[in-house]
């Protein structure tokens, strides 16, 4: 029934035509660059650089979330970690789902109500303005960069899978070029251009993500099982393993430790990313900020759902071992998918998706990064609040140029390392150092500027030691495969001591104690506005309002 | 104004004692006790779903590979009720918030703003 295992000799090449790829891509490019510029006009106050005017619609908002949740980590990573990996690439998704739940009940509506434009003025509220906010962008900056880089380094492998650009050289141009396109993106459209592109991501994601399924469930007469006898088939010896959990995770009991500390990670790290806190105040009202996550939460879900069938059809349609042989390895899945169903147009499609993916991605984190740095730092921390909103916008603008030019530097510099680990480190940050003072500072009156110290800085500074000591880094054993260890540095440097890849289990409860020990043992009296932001949060008096444009 | 990173311009007039007002006002003390009755349980209740969800997957394999049908296995059964229970809960909460919560949270806001907007 299924006569496409053929393409397996093609996969140790580049596979498909890369001026179909481009050209596609660049079409993209093109109609959101129209886009932006359109969305360009009324672009003047900080209100409208950086939440859009406060002007999106709770189902646009929530388009452009998914658009910007939806790295092309999820989308590749997911579908080649099932792929190869079977059952415990699908437990990542769950993880980055339910996440949402956190993010719905608990803090997106009270955010919207208190803060204007970033993390930090929902920390300042009551507490002491300076330090808080500069340790908020401190925790905000180190979010966005790992998450920056990891995303440009990636950008680096799927230009070697999908355009034929195999010298390094030519690899730092494409970087340098979709780096370029960003910041053009970000200057010119701030938050609302941002916002559209995103949107317009989002949907062809997410439809050729569908497309895509129902093919391959087509294939099998819509009968899931037989898909994953097929996979299961395809996978040979330990093809039975890829239903059951266990495969990657299952090994020893430090493995079973590391998983769970990644889905504490996960769970608790989504309504901390600074990129998604952020999206909330793009909308008019609370009620808005609840459509956008009901929203995001059905096209994130549906999504997920998708690349399930995506990962199992690669494994039963392509093989898992040759993806894993593949340039890009797990990340080709998907592509290579594309290619054994719709040939080179489908895959043309699909790799303009994930290029687009990145786009906006970056585009996402860098106006956020940049909102950070000229509100929090530049505006409220060196000038003390005294300083023209256009001003700040100026300095928001050259901040992301800046930021544009070091993910460049450091996606070329990082490009071919193992970096992946970097969405993890971002997402046990953000769990770390942001959700905590967060949910203490909207939840929790006695909460003061001692205990959001403390633990931002603790939970960031834990995270980034654990990381830097642990296997990733470091001390991993040599792969027989590849000749190389999987950690980022090779023998014989080895400094590791903390045992597990991902710091969540360690560093999470960490921060959530220190916010609380740093908060009883401070002599700060509650201050009084403690009960003017409450009120705020739940009634949403006072509210930022949308700018009539 | 000179502190940009303050929002006190959106409100003419009210002073601290406009938010106590309000803080004391028994539809705002229901407000917050209908809040926080629904959500921090709720919060727990997915959190423990999940972590458990979680550890059967981490340290239960043969359970959760046991097929049910064809090559359905539970696993596979748990880890799409998670997304049963996630799209549940979301759509519970909307309900909740718009009948119960909205309603108040609206009149004490055109209260307060009423006159200004």
């Amino acid at each position: 029934m299924i006569s496409s295992r053929t393409i397996s000799a093609a996969a140790t090449e580049t596979i498909g035509e890369p001026i179909v790829n481009i050209g596609i891509f660049l079409l993209f490019v093109a109609v959101t660059l129209v886009i932006v510029f359109r969305a360009s006009r009324n672009n003047r106050t900080a209100a409208d650089y950086y939440a859009a005017g406060r002007s999106f619609t709770g189902p646009q908002n929530g388009t452009a979330i998914s658009g910007d949740y939806l790295s092309a980590a999820s989308f590749l990573g997911i579908a080649g970690a099932i792929a190869i990996n079977g059952y415990d690439g699908f437990l990542f998704s769950i993880g980055f789902l339910v996440a949402w739940l956190v993010a719905l009940l608990l803090v997106a509506e009270l955010m919207r109500n208190t803060a204007r434009f970033t993390m930090a003025d929902v920390l300042s509220f009551r507490l002491r303005e300076r330090p808080v906010r500069m340790a908020a962008a401190t925790s905000t900056l180190a979010v966005s960069f790992f998450y920056l880089l990891a995303q440009m380094a990636g950008a680096g492998g799927l230009v070697a899978l999908l355009l034929g650009v195999t010298d390094k050289a030519g690899q730092a141009l494409v970087i340098a070029v979709v780096g370029i396109i960003m910041i053009i993106y970000v200057l010119v459209g701030g938050m609302k251009g941002t916002t559209w592109v995103q949107i317009v991501k989002a949907a062809l994601l997410i439809t050729g993500a569908g497309i895509m399924t129902l093919w391959v469930l087509g294939k099998y007469g819509f009968n899931l099982s037989a898909l994953l006898g097929d996979a299961i088939a395809a996978g040979g010896e330990t093809g039975a393993a890829l239903i059951e959990p266990g495969k990657q995770y299952g090994a020893t009991g430090t493995s079973r430790l590391d998983f769970i500390s990644l889905s504490i990670a996960l769970v608790l790290g989504t309504a901390g990313l600074p990129h998604i806190l952020m999206r909330f105040y793009t909308v008019p009202t609370a009620k808005e900020a609840r459509r956008s996550v009901v929203w995001a939460i059905w096209l994130i879900g549906i999504f997920y759902l998708f690349t399930l069938v995506l990962g199992y059809g690669a494994a039963a349609l392509v093989g898992p071992e040759t993806i894993a042989a593949a340039p890009g390895a797990a990340n080709s899945a998907a592509p290579l998918l594309a290619f054994a169903l719709g040939g080179t147009l489908l895959l043309g499609f699909i790799a303009a998706v994930a290029f687009a993916t990145i786009l906006a991605v970056v585009a996402g984190l860098t106006i956020t990064a940049s909102a950070s740095f000229a509100h929090d730092v530049y505006a409220n921390v060196i000038k003390r609040g005294e300083v023209a909103p256009d001003a700040e916008v100026k300095v928001a603008r050259r901040t992301a140029v800046v930021i544009g030019v070091v993910a460049i530097g450091g996606g070329i510099l990082a490009n071919g390392q193992n970096i992946a680990f970097l969405v993890a480190l971002a997402f046990a940050v953000a769990a770390s150092a942001n959700l905590p003072t967060i949910l203490y500072s909207l939840f929790w009156k006695r909460f003061n500027t001692r205990g959001a110290l403390w633990s931002i800085y603790g939970g960031l500074i834990s995270c980034v030691t654990l990381i830097v000591f642990s296997p990733v880094v470091s001390g991993k054993p040599i792969s027989e495969a590849t000749g190389r260890s999987p950690s980022m540095l090779q023998p014989p440097i080895d400094f590791q001591w903390f045992p597990l890849d991902n710091p969540g289990l360690v560093s999470i409860p960490l921060a959530f104690f220190l916010g609380w020990l740093g908060s009883v043992t401070s002599k700060e009296p509650t201050s009084t506005r403690a009960i003017e932001m409450e009120v705020r949060a739940f009634t949403g008096i006072g509210a930022e309002k949308a700018t009539g444009h | 104004m000179s502190t940009v990173g303050r929002q006190d311009a959106q409100v003419p007039a009210a002073g601290g004692d406009v938010y106590e007002r309000v803080y004391a006002d028994p539809r705002y003390v229901e407000l917050r006790k209908r809040h926080r009755n629904f959500v921090f349980p709720l919060a727990g209740l997915f959190l423990g779903w999940y972590f458990l969800y979680v550890l059967m997957a981490d340290y239960a394999h043969d359970f959760m590979s046991t097929k049910v049908v064809g090559n359905i296995n539970i696993a596979l059964i748990f880890g799409l009720l998670q997304f049963v229970s996630t799209f549940a809960i979301t759509m519970w909460y909307v309900r909740f918030a718009d009948r119960k919560l909205d309603p108040l949270a609206d009149e004490l806001r055109n209260e307060v703003e009423g006159g200004a907007a």
